[in-house]
């Protein structure tokens, strides 16, 4: 468990990781971002099936979380709106396999907002780290 | 359209325990429009059963599928595209798609995935409410075409009873009291009167109390 690296995806709308994703590869390191929290853009969050999430999990992600706008002040109205509800209800499924729901999240960031968008990676990171693998990787536990 | 919802994954799961190779089967119809069976939900299904058996350190095939209707002889019969696949079927279709593949593939084992809860509408995103219970003899020119069978609590006929209030019926305050509801309607279109006739004692022999029931069509029998 000591070397355990997790495997966290995360799912992020173009506004909310533009200021992270032009900081580059190099910059997002220097900052703090976890090299383990690969990041998926989208253009809008409320694109997002609950079957990709789901999907991420059988592909050997340990966790899940997505980033996308207030929900007061989504770029595209209510597209973090249903994106939490969608993570929501993913959390409901793990709950129901008997898996911590906490291992999928939902963040509502301003856009471009660079430093809160690296806290909610090390957030995640410190989470998965203390839980350790996910259950559906049995074998590795 | 039927509403439904799907089971929780652990009844699903122990269903499913003697099986190797499952056929998730969707049905376009009904179940699809309610977000209960259709092709995305089968999705998600075949995902949570996947990683279910991972958990378990169990082997599962899952093949994914959804057919147009789970109710007609011709759909069903689509089902043999799949044909030396799967050892089971978990049909997502209501009830009577169950029935149905029951019925025409004698030897196939096929499992209830959702729960078949009523006949309803969605006046509301994500909401749906019962409207009608399929009682076989429809009163709705009496009741201004709002159903008591299905929306009163105790299928009055002559209604409201003692115990609605402000509106609403005395099972749960979130409730409408449908006989209120037919008495306002009846009020603002001016035919309150049809309702100081006491309607008679009913028969529910076209209910469903007298066993399965059934339409023939004689013009469309050929
Ligand atoms: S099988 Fe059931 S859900 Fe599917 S179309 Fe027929 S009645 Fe509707
Ligand atoms: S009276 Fe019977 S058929 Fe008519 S809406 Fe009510 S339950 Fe349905």
């Amino acid at each position: 468990m000591s070397n355990f690296t997790p495997d966290i995806r995360a799912y992020c709308c173009h506004y909310t990781s533009q200021q992270t994703c032009a900081d580059g590869p190099e910059g997002l390191k220097k900052d703090g971002f976890p090299d383990c929290v690969v990041l998926n853009r989208i253009p809008c969050t409320g694109k997002l099936q609950i079957s990709t999430l789901l999907k991420a999990f059988e592909d050997g992600a340990d966790a899940v979380y997505v980033v996308g706008c207030p929900e007061d002040k989504c770029h595209n109205l209510m597209g973090s709106q249903r994106a939490a509800k969608r993570v929501g209800a993913v959390k409901k499924a793990l709950s129901e396999l008997s898996v911590e729901p906490e291992r999928a999240e939902m963040f509502h960031l301003e856009r471009g907002f660079h430093p809160e968008f690296v806290a909610a990676a090390v957030e995640m990171h410190k989470r998965v780290s203390a839980m350790g693998p996910c259950p559906f990787k049995g074998e590795e536990k | 359209m039927i509403i439904a919802e799907r089971k929780p994954v652990d009844e699903i799961m122990e269903m499913l325990q003697d099986f190797k190779k499952v056929l998730v089967l969707g049905c376009h119809g009904c179940v699809s429009v309610c977000s209960a069976g259709g092709e995305r939900e089968v999705e998600i299904l075949a995902s949570l059963i996947r990683l279910g058996s991972k958990k378990e350190g169990k082997e599962i095939e899952v093949i994914e599928g959804t057919i147009t209707r789970q109710c007609d002889k011709e759909y069903i019969d689509s089902i043999d595209q799949w044909e030396g696949k799967y050892d089971a079927v978990l049909s997502m279709a209501c009830g009577v798609g169950v029935n149905f593949i029951a019925n025409l593939r004698p030897t196939d084992m096929v499992f209830p995935a959702v729960n078949t809860s009523f006949f309803g509408g969605s006046a509301e995103q994500g909401v749906w409410s019962e409207q009608c219970a399929g009682c076989g003899n429809c009163i709705l020119h009496y009741t201004g075409g709002l159903c008591p069978v299905a929306r009163c609590a105790k299928s009055l006929m002559n209604g409201p009873c003692g115990g609605s209030m402000d509106g609403r019926c005395e099972i749960h305050a979130d409730v409408p009291c449908v006989w209120q509801l037919i008495h306002d309607r009846l009020e603002r279109v001016d035919r309150k009167e049809q309702l100081t006739k006491v309607a008679p004692i009913r028969s529910w022999t076209t209910a469903g109390h007298g066993g399965p029931r059934k339409v023939v069509r004689d013009d469309l029998t050929v």
